[in-house]
C-alpha cells in the first residue's frame, strides 16, 4: 500500500520496494532509499521528538546532517540502542525500530511540557542561577531530576558488540562534498592522474541537486548527470568515491578525519562488516565543497512539528516523493523558497500563500510562481504558527504592523537565506570574512593547503560553482604534481542562482516581545534568550553563547549561530563582524566513540606482555598481576591456598631450601665500545672504571635534579662491555635517559646502546640450595664461591645453550641470575624446575619477591622512593663514589634542600603489635594527641607480613628518620592509631652471612 | 597529527613516531659541579615558554631513534623548521621577514 503522502511519479524511489518498519511501536511502510524521516513523512507524522528544556512537541526542520530536532533511538538489540539518531540521515531498512526521546509518558502526552508553561523560569542562564545553592544540592538532587527531565536518549545495556574498522590513506587530492561543485572538482582532479579521494555524508551523491529540479548539465537533469559523473569517478583505478562519509575534522598539514557508516543502512550486516570505518586521510591538497546550509526564519511557534525547511520540502518531494503537506504556507525573506513552491504546485500541492518579508523583489521564480497561480505576499511577516502538534495555521501582518489574517496551513515552509558550511575550512585554521554586501561568512585567509569552492565559499549559480571547481580541483591535482589533463569541463545549461535574505528575528520576535522564536532549536533557545543575555551583560558572542547555550547542542548550531550572531549583534548596536564568530571546532557532526576507538578495545586496548615461562606459570597455577604491559606471576597457590598461605610458604621454603623466580621483565641494556665505562661513570654515580671484568655492581642512577631515577645490578663483561639490568617499569625511559646524554651531551663517547629485554630470559635461582640446584646443568663455568663470589658474572652454557650467569641476590640468600637467550627460556626453565624440585625449592612469584627483598630492606625504586629521594636519604651513600668530579646528578646533590637536615629518609618500622601490618601510603606522626590536621612526618612505603620474621616489617620515608632509631611513632588510622618503632632496614641476617651461606 | 621533518631520515613523519624532549640549546656545563646555585638554576629549572616561536628538541623515537632541534610556533603548531643536534641556533628562520 503506497503511504498517503507519497506522490506517484514523484521522486527517485522505485516505490516497490517496499520497508516495513516502526516508530514507537507503530508499524508504517516506506520505500527503500527512504531515510527515516522521509519515510515517516510519507506517512503523514511529523511529530517525532520533544524539545530538551520545554519539551515542545517537535517535528522535522530539514532533509539533512544539520537536522537539530528529529532525533530518535534506533534499537536493534540490547546492546545496539543508538539515541540520538538524527532521522533525517538514518536510512531505512527493513525491520527499522525507532522510538521517540525526551518524553513521558508519551510523544503525544508529555508530562514534561509543563517547563514550557513554566518557561518563564527557564530562561537563560536559568541553570547557572538557579542551582547554585546549597552546594550539596546540586549533585544530590538537581543533576539527577535534570537528568532524568531531559533523558537524550537511553544507553544500551551491553557492551556494544558491533567492530569499527580504520584505515589510514593519503592521497594528492582530497574533495571533500559530493555536490556538483565536489564532482567537477574530483573530475577536473582524477583526469591528471594523482590520487583522489571523494567523500560525501549522504548516501547517494548529488547534493543540493538532489532538490534542484531546474539543474540541468552536460543535457542531462542535474542528479543524472552527478549519478554519470561518480560512475566514471569510481571506474577509475586512482579515485576512491567514499559515500555516506562524514569528513568530520580538520586537523594539522591536511590531515583530515573521515567516519563511513558502513552497515547502519543496511537490515542485518554481516559480521564481516564493521559498523563504521575511520579514515585518517592526510591530503597534499584539499578541496572544500561542502555547500550551505539554509536557515529558518526566527517567528513566534516556528518549531511546531510541520514547520520546516524550504529545501528540506524540497529535497522530500524532487529525491522521496513524498509531500510534507496538502495545503502548504511558504514564509520567505529569499528567493529560494519560491522553487519550493513551486516545485510542490507543480506536484499538485495547494500552496496556500506565500509570504515574503523583502518589498518588491524580483526574480524570475518569482514570476513563476505568480504565473502558476500562488498568492503571494509582498511586505508581509508570518508573526504566529497556530496548531501544538502540527501546525494548523500561519498567522500573517504587514512587516511593519496592522491587520492580522489568518490562513488554515498543514505545513509551513521557510527560508531565511543560505548559510556557508565554513566549518571544515574554519577547523583548518582558516580566517573567514564578512561579506556586508551578502551578510554572510565566507572564507578569507587560508591557513592549510586548501580552497573553497561553490556554496561554501559564497559562490553563487550553478554555472559559476562548476566553473570554479573545475579550475580549483584541475589547479590542486597540477600543484601536487599531476599532468595536464584532456577531460572537459562539464557544461551547465540551465542552474538555479540565489542569494541574500535575512539574519536574525523577524517581525513578531524583535526587541520587546516575549513570544517562543526558536534561533537554536535543540537546546530551546530563542531570540529573547540572546536578547536577555546581552542585557545580563553578556558582551562577547562566546558569553552569549555559553550563557544561552546558542549552537551548543549536538547540531553545534547549523542553522542557528548565524541568527543568533545577529540577534546579539542588533542588540549590542554593533555591526556583525566586531561581535565575530564563534569557533568552529571538530567534529562537524556527532561521531561514535567506537569510531574514534577502533578496535583498541578489550584485548587489543593495550599490548600484553608475557615472559618465557609464563604458559609454565599459568600451567602451575600461578595467579598474575599486571606490571606495566607484563604479566607477571604474582604467587603459585597449592590447592586449598589463599594468598597469604602461598606466600607465607615460598617466603620459608626460598630462605630454607630454594625457589625459582622469572625475572625477565627488568630492563636490560647493552651499554659497549671504547667509551662504555666513561660513559657508565657519567650515567651512573657510582665508580665502574675500576670494576674487573666478570665483576657485577649495584648502580644508582639520577637525574640532573640529584634524585633518585633508576637502578640495577651491572656485569661488566669484558672492558668495553656492560650488561645493565633496570627496573621493569623504567626500561624505556632509562633507554631514553642513556641515548638523550649519549647523543646530545656527550656524543664525543664511542658508545652503542642496546635494549637487550626482550633477548634474555631470565630465571633467578635463590636459596641455600641454588648453586646444587643449577650445578648440574652449568657447563665451563666454575661456579665455587671462589672462582665466583657474590656479584659476578659469567659467560658459559646451560642445558647446552648459552648463558650469562650473574651471581647475586634480591632475597639475601646465596642466588644465581640465568639469563639465557628467551627462545631457551621455558626449556631452560623446566630444567632447572626438575633439579631443584630435588631439592624441595618453590617457584616463587612477584609478591615472595618483594617479601623478600623488604626483609633486606632492599628498596624498589618508585615504590620506596617517588622521584624526591637522593641516594642519602635511601641510606645509599656508599654507592655514591665520592672521588668522582662528574656524573649526572652530582650538582643536584649539592642543592641546599638535598644537603639540608631533616629530610625524609628510609627507616624500618616495626608494630608494637607485630600481627599489625601497615597499610602502604598510610601517614606517620609523632604526637597522635596533637590537633587535627596533624603534622605529617612520613608515610609507610611497604609494608608485608613476614612469615620468616614472624611478625609485619614495614620501610618508611620519615623526616630526620635514622636519628629516631628506636623512637615511638604514630599511624593514625580510621580504627585507630597504630603504635610503631622506627629500627634499621634490615629485618632478616643484617650482616648478610646468608649470600654465601 | 602533524608532519615532523627527521633532519636524519630526511623525510617527513606522522608524529606518532616522535617525542618531545624539551626546549633545545641549553648545553650541560662542563663542570657541572662548580656551578653556582643560581646558575644550575638556570640551567636545570628555567624554561623560555614562549607565546610563539620556540627552539626545541625532539626525538624521533619511534624511527631512527636520533634527537634533533626543532623551531615551533606555539601559537600554530607549525613547525618552522628542523635540525640535527649540535647544530647552531639559526640566526635566521625560513619565511621570517626580517
Ligand atoms: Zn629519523
Amino acid at each position: 500500500m503506497t503511504a498517503v503522502f507519497r506522490i506517484s511519479g514523484a521522486g527517485r524511489l522505485s516505490q516497490a520496494k517496499t520497508a516495513s518498519f516502526s516508530f514507537d511501536g507503530k508499524p508504517y511502510s516506506g520505500i527503500e532509499g527512504d531515510t527515516l524521516a522521509s519515510a515517516l513523512l510519507a506517512n503523514g507524522v511529523h511529530l517525532v521528538g520533544r524539545s530538551f528544556k520545554y519539551h515542545r512537541p517537535r517535528g522535522f526542520l530539514s532533509a539533512g546532517a544539520e537536522e537539530p530536532n528529529a532525533l530518535v533511538q534506533i534499537v536493534r538489540d540490547d546492546a545496539r540502542k543508538t539515541p540520538n539518531v538524527r532521522a533525517t540521515v538514518q536510512e531505512l531498512y527493513d525491520g527499522l525500530t525507532a522510538i521517540s526521546q525526551n518524553r513521558w509518558p508519551s510523544l503525544a502526552f508529555d508530562v514534561g511540557a509543563v517547563n514550557d508553561l513554566a518557561s518563564p523560569m527557564f530562561s537563560a542562564g536559568f541553570y547557572y542561577k538557579t542551582f547554585m545553592w546549597p552546594k550539596w544540592a546540586w549533585k544530590d538532587l538537581y543533576e539527577p531530576k535534570i537528568r532524568a527531565a531531559a533523558g537524550l536518549g537511553v544507553s544500551p545495556e551491553k557492551p556494544d558488540p558491533d567492530h569499527y574498522a580504520a584505515r589510514y590513506a593519503h592521497c594528492e587530492v582530497l574533495v571533500l562534498g559530493g555536490g556538483a561543485a565536489g564532482i567537477a572538482a574530483a573530475l577536473a582532479a582524477a583526469e591528471t592522474g594523482v590520487r583522489v579521494i571523494l567523500a560525501d555524508e549522504q548516501a547517494e551523491f548529488g547534493g543540493s541537486l538532489r532538490f534542484e529540479s531546474g539543474a540541468r548539465i552536460d543535457g542531462q537533469d542535474g542528479y543524472a548527470w552527478a549519478q554519470g559523473a561518480i560512475a566514471k569517478l569510481k571506474a577509475m583505478d586512482n579515485v576512491r568515491v567514499l559515500s555516506r562519509t562524514t569528513a568530520f575534522g580538520y586537523y594539522a598539514q591536511n590531515f583530515v578525519g573521515l567516519v563511513e557508516r558502513v552497515s547502519d543502512h543496511l537490515k542485518s550486516p554481516g559480521r564481516e562488516l564493521a559498523r563504521e570505518r575511520l579514515w585518517q586521510v592526510r591530503a597534499g591538497r584539499v578541496v572544500i565543497a561542502t555547500g550551505a546550509i539554509e536557515r529558518h526564519m526566527v517567528f513566534a511557534n516556528n518549531d511546531r512539528p510541520g514547520v520546516m525547511l524550504a529545501s528540506a520540502a524540497r529535497t522530500y518531494l524532487n529525491h522521496y516523493g513524498v509531500a510534507v503537506g496538502r495545503n502548504v504556507g511558504v514564509y520567505t525573506a529569499n528567493d529560494s523558497a519560491y522553487a519550493a513552491a513551486i516545485d510542490l504546485k507543480k506536484a499538485g500541492v495547494n500552496i496556500a500563500a506565500i509570504v515574503d518579508l523583502r518589498d518588491n523583489p524580483t526574480c524570475p521564480v518569482i514570476d513563476e510562481a505568480r504565473a502558476l497561480g500562488i498568492e503571494i505576499n509582498f511586505g508581509r511577516a508570518v508573526v504566529s504558527a497556530g496548531g501544538k502538534l502540527r501546525v494548523s495555521s500561519m498567522t500573517v501582518q504587514p512587516k511593519n504592523g496592522g491587520g492580522e489574517r489568518t490562513i488554515p496551513v498543514d505545513a509551513i515552509l521557510m527560508s531565511s537565506g543560505w548559510t556557508p558550511s565554513v566549518h571544515l575550512f574554519s577547523q583548518s585554521r582558516g580566517k573567514v570574512a564578512f561579506n556586508d554586501d551578502t551578510k554572510r561568512f565566507v572564507p578569507g585567509t587560508y591557513a592549510q593547503d586548501c580552497v573553497s569552492v561553490g556554496a561554501c565559499n559564497g559562490t553563487d549559480g550553478l554555472d559559476a560553482t562548476v566553473d570554479e571547481a573545475y579550475a580549483a580541483g584541475a589547479k590542486a591535482a597540477k600543484d601536487a604534481g599531476g599532468k595536464a589533463g584532456k577531460g572537459a569541463k562539464p557544461k551547465v545549461d540551465a542552474g538555479e542562482s540565489w542569494s541574500r535574505g535575512m539574519l536574525g528575528a523577524a517581525p513578531g520576535a524583535g526587541p520587546g516581545t516575549t513570544v517562543k522564536a526558536f534561533v537554536d532549536f535543540q537546546n530551546d533557545v530563542t531570540a529573547k534568550d540572546i536578547r536577555q543575555a546581552v542585557h545580563e551583560g553578556m558582551h562577547s558572542i562566546e558569553h552569549v553563547k555559553r550563557f544561552t547555550t546558542n549552537g551548543m547542542a549536538t547540531d553545534q548550531g547549523k542553522t542557528s549561530n548565524m541568527h543568533g550572531l545577529a540577534i546579539a549583534a542588533e542588540e549590542l548596536g554593533k555591526p556583525i563582524p566586531q561581535v565575530g564568530l564563534t569557533t568552529f571546532r571538530a567534529p562537524y557532526t556527532p561521531v561514535t566513540f567506537g569510531s574514534i576507538v577502533g578496535h583498541a578495545r578489550g584485548a587489543l586496548f593495550d599490548p600484553t606482555r608475557r615472559t618465557a615461562t609464563h604458559g609454565w606459570a599459568a600451567s602451575h597455577g600461578a595467579v598474575f598481576e599486571e606490571v606495566g604491559h607484563w604479566k607477571r606471576a604474582w604467587y603459585f597457590p597449592r590447592a586449598g591456598e589463599d594468598m597469604h598461605a602461598a606466600v607465607n610458604r615460598e617466603c620459608v621454603t626460598v630462605r630454607k631450601v630454594g625457589g625459582l623466580f622469572d625475572a625477565s621483565t627488568l630492563g636490560k641494556i647493552e651499554v659497549v665500545g671504547p667509551d662504555a665505562a666513561k660513559f657508565m661513570e657519567l650515567l651512573y654515580t657510582n665508580p665502574w672504571e675500576k670494576l674487573e671484568t666478570g665483576r657485577c655492581r649495584y648502580g644508582i642512577m639520577l637525574r640532573e635534579d640529584g634524585f633518585i631515577y633508576d637502578d640495577g645490578v651491572v656485569g661488566r663483561l669484558a672492558p668495553d662491555r656492560f650488561h645493565v639490568t633496570t627496573t621493569t617499569g623504567g626500561a624505556p625511559r632509562v633507554m631514553n635517559h642513556m641515548e638523550d646524554y649519549l647523543q646530545t651531551e656527550f656524543p664525543h663517547l664511542n658508545v652503542w646502546l642496546t635494549s637487550i629485554t626482550e633477548q634474555w630470559a631470565v630465571i633467578a635461582v635463590q636459596g641455600p640450595k641454588s648453586r646444587d640446584i643449577i650445578a648440574p646443568l652449568v657447563e665451563g663455568i666454575d661456579i665455587s664461591d671462589e672462582a665466583m663470589p657474590h656479584m659476578s658474572v659469567r659467560e658459559g652454557k646451560i642445558c647446552g645453550v648459552p648463558t650469562r650467569l650473574f651471581r647475586m641476590s634480591f632475597t639475601g640468600e646465596r642466588g644465581f641470575e640465568v639469563n639465557v637467550p628467551a627462545d631457551y627460556g621455558e626449556a631452560v626453565w623446566e630444567a632447572l624446575w626438575a633439579e631443584g624440585q630435588k631439592h624441595g625449592a618453590v617457584a616463587y612469584g612477584t609478591e615472595t619477591m618483594h617479601v623478600l627483598r623488604a626483609e633486606k630492606g632492599y628498596i624498589i625504586v618508585g615504590q620506596d622512593t617517588d622521584g624526591t629521594v637522593t641516594p642519602s636519604d635511601a641510606g645509599l651513600d656508599w654507592a655514591v663514589g665520592k672521588k668522582k668530579t662528574d656524573f649526572v646528578g652530582i650538582r643536584g646533590l649539592t642543592r641546599p634542600d638535598l644537603v639540608a637536615k631533616a629530610r625524609k629518609q628510609l627507616v624500618g618500622l616495626k608494630t608494637k603489635d607485630p600481627k599489625v601490618v601497615l597499610e602502604e601510603g598510610a601517614q606517620i606522626v609523632a604526637d597522635p594527641k596533637q590537633p587535627i590536621p596533624m603534622k605529617m612526618i612520613g608515610h609507610v612505603t611497604s609494608s608485608y607480613w613476614s612469615e620468616n620474621c614472624g611478625r609485619s616489617i614495614a620501610l618508611a620515608l620519615v623526616a630526620g628518620g635514622r636519628d629516631r632509631m628506636g623512637q615511638t611513632l604514630y599511624v593514625p588510622m580510621p580504627n585507630g592509631t597504630i603504635e610503631v618503632e622506627v629500627t634499621g632496614m634490615v629485618f632478616v641476617d643484617e650482616k648478610g652471612g646468608r649470600l654465601n651461606g | 597529527m602533524l608532519l615532523i621533518r627527521c633532519p636524519y631520515c630526511e623525510e617527513e613523519r606522522p608524529e606518532l613516531e616522535f617525542r618531545n624532549a624539551g626546549e633545545a640549546h641549553i648545553a650541560r656545563p662542563t663542570n657541572i659541579a662548580a656551578e653556582s646555585d643560581d646558575d644550575f638554576e638556570k640551567f636545570f629549572f628555567i624554561r623560555a615558554n614562549p607565546k610563539g616561536v620556540i627552539y626545541e628538541r625532539w626525538r624521533h623515537i619511534h624511527g631512527c631513534a636520533r634527537f634533533f632541534n626543532a623551531v615551533r610556533d606555539t601559537v600554530t603548531d607549525k613547525f618552522v623548521m628542523t635540525y640535527k643536534a649540535g647544530e647552531p641556533k639559526p640566526s635566521k628562520l625560513p619565511g621570517a621577514s626580517k
